[in-house]
């Protein structure tokens, strides 16, 4: 649109102004469309953000912030509160980016240090392939065959031995709950925190790491002392980027957490998150205010959504972490 | 090993007094010489250094473990979706409309096999030019500030959950009118659209410099040089990108469950119908909320035709980004 207000090239009259006043055209368009492409990007965010609050209006100005943390949610009553699925979501993406930090950070060590160059380049498309898994697969497997194996194997034996934990207390029944759902998230968010990672350790200077082993220094204190503390901001923001992953999976949590309706202290039971809530009740709504507290949980969750990720940004200035999250 | 100084405790851990050399004198030292390494002695690292090295070496087995699990997690994920789901596959199952009613046996997936590809197909035809055009703003025109707000959109559209997309495209598209195939793939168009301006970006700044400046030398405008030089060199990278952001929205499940109606029953192509269109992933999400034995044998079908393309589309998009000039 600047480009616009340039002058419009030299006096036509000879086959070569013609082509230069073309190449103007064709500049000032090319710029043109690119500059409009480019805002579409910014009008989507923009345009989201308007009919998700607009969608929601009636059940903001009915619950207020209130919805927050009222925990009944009985639409047939008109009693819609958002507490246990913001505790659900909350429970189930700690969990999973406590299980997924250490992992991932562990994978992205072994894949840009410890592995031996010929592994690295097997090992590490592999585990970018577990990303690709698409959601929907993941939780038809976690149904079906991960679930079974919690029922029988791991939560049996978490019970035993970890039994006196309130998280572990109740009895493994069905092998869907908030465990499994937190491992599915688990699996889902490992890849995103180890291919970040992995690329940031990469651009540790080789001299930094040198110096640190020709003072004696063994590989784990090298990593220790020098890698991870020059990268931990970019870690940090990885983890971020896994935690607006994890808070906003909608369906591979709606088919393995089993749809609770009450907060439960035991990990074994069900529960239910904001964006499961969604993809479970938007076919069978029975009301208007239903319809807006669901877009209302979608506010919510596209705020948090975009917190993390702005704070994922925020924290790694230095390092482009758009770049590997957009892979 | 590629430590080159992991057997050499002396220099660290071990060292005499003073730097002495102290075998040297070992009858004025007396019994003082036992506590003073013998550097005529084999290099094996004793005591502190042992314990370090036993460290790092847990260290490093962890890490490789933490691998495996990975790996292993991916191969177990894939054998249960192969194992079970190639026993299903038959020319019917890629040719049949799905039975009429729920609990019948047999029954292929025809129509959310089309139905994926011409949603796919068309969210394509929207992303792909847009994303392109938005990666050479930000390389060829943007200035410093507006490249970087362009990026930060288009990396939250990226961090917006998918299904705050899908309810977003309902609102938009679906309410007052009614479900399509089209609104299937504008939200898809939506989540693919930051993956491949991104990646184009990516690989458009990988385009050596010299090749512009040489157009530019040679007074060639400028998009005659992004149509002549920029875009023919990034061809290959821009693929690459092309073809993961479809493989990302091939599975994505989220965006499409309002939009496309689960009554879709019989092939159709046609993203403009009242109907809506069946797909692979809202098929599989269904049955996969029925307990129903027959509806998860055909799910484990549809779910091994999607990850076979998806992790195939993965593979083909590597070897062609190995290929590519321009590759990393």
């Amino acid at each position: 649109m600047s480009a616009s207000t340039k002058p419009a090239g030299a006096l036509p009259g000879n086959t070569r102004s013609r082509v230069r006043s073309a190449d103007r055209i064709g500049d000032v368009v090319l710029h043109g469309l690119c500059m409009l492409a480019a805002l579409l990007a910014v009008l989507a965010i923009a345009a989201i953000a308007y009919k998700v609050i607009d969608g929601a209006s009636a059940s903001i100005s009915r619950f207020g912030l209130g919805f927050l943390v009222h925990s009944k949610w009985q639409p047939n009553f008109g009693i819609l509160g958002a507490g246990v699925l913001v505790y659900g979501t909350a429970v189930t993406s700690l969990i999973a980016l406590l299980l997924s930090v250490p992992l991932g950070i562990s994978i992205a060590l072994y894949l840009s240090m410890v592995a031996p160059l010929r592994v690295r380049s097997v090992i590490g498309p592999l585990v970018e392939m577990l990303a690709a898994i698409p959601s929907v697969i993941l939780g038809f497997w976690g149904i079906l065959v991960f679930g079974p194996f919690l029922q029988r194997r791991l939560e049996p034996f978490l019970h035993s031995v970890l039994g006196f934990l309130p998280i572990f207390g109740a009895t493994p029944t069905t092998g869907t709950g908030v465990f499994n759902a937190s491992l599915i998230l688990t699996i889902m968010v490992v890849p995103i925190i180890a291919s970040i990672s992995r690329d940031l350790f990469l651009t540790v200077p080789q001299e930094l790491k040198d110096g640190a082993t020709a003072l004696g220094a063994t590989r784990w204190e090298v990593l220790r002392g020098v890698v991870l503390p020059s990268s931990a901001s970019g870690v940090a923001a990885a983890a971020f980027l896994g935690l607006g992953r994890a808070l906003g999976e909608a369906i591979a949590v709606t088919q393995v957490i089993g749809a609770g309706s009450a907060i439960h202290a035991s990990l074994f039971q069900t529960g239910d998150t904001l964006a499961s809530r969604i993809a479970e009740e938007y076919a069978g709504a029975v009301s208007k205010l239903q319809i807006a507290s669901l877009f209302y949980l979608a506010f919510i969750l596209l705020v948090i959504g975009l917190l993390a990720n702005i704070a994922a940004q925020l924290i790694a200035r230095r390092f482009d972490v758009g770049r590997v999250a957009a892979r | 090993m590629n430590d080159p100084f992991g057997s050499s405790p002396e220099a660290t851990d071990r060292p005499g007094p003073g730097g002495q050399p102290a075998a040297e004198e070992p009858d004025v030292l007396g019994p003082l010489a036992m506590d003073l390494p013998d550097p005529s002695g084999p290099l094996t690292p004793s005591g502190h250094l042992r314990r370090r090295q036993l460290i790092s070496r847990l260290a490093e087995a962890t890490q490789t473990a933490a691998a495996l699990l990975a790996v292993a997690v991916l191969g177990i994920v894939v054998y249960s979706v192969a194992s079970r789901g190639a026993s299903v596959l038959s020319i019917g199952f890629l040719t049949k409309d799905p039975p009429q009613f729920v609990g019948v046996r047999g029954g292929g997936i025809a129509p959310a096999i089309v139905g994926t590809a011409v949603i796919i197909a068309l969210a394509t035809a929207v992303a792909m030019p847009i994303g392109i055009l938005t990666a050479l703003y930000l390389t060829e025109f943007a200035g410093r500030w507006p490249a970087r707000a362009i990026r930060l959109a288009l990396d939250l559209l990226n961090g917006v959950p998918t299904i705050v997309v899908g309810l977003f495209v309902f609102g938009l598209l679906v309410v007052g009118h009614h479900q399509s195939g089209f609104a299937g793939s504008f939200a898809l168009a939506i989540v693919m659209l930051p993956l491949i301006a991104r990646a184009t970006q990516e690989v458009l700044l990988l385009v050596p410099a010299g090749l512009r400046e040489a157009a530019d030398a040679l007074g060639v405008s400028r998009w005659r040089t992004v149509r002549g030089v920029v875009l023919p060199t990034a061809r290959g990278g821009i693929l690459t990108a092309t073809v993961l952001a479809v493989a990302r929205g091939a599975g994505e499940t989220a965006p499409l469950i309002f939009l496309s109606s689960i009554f879709a029953n019989t092939v159709s192509v046609n993203p403009f119908g009242h109907q809506g269109l069946a797909n692979i992933p809202v098929y599989i999400f269904t049955l996969s909320e029925e307990a129903n034995r027959y509806g998860f044998a055909r799910a484990w079908g549809a779910a091994f035709i999607l990850l076979a393309f998806i992790l195939l589309a993965n593979l083909g998009s590597r070897a062609l980004n190995r290929r590519s000039t321009l590759s990393r």
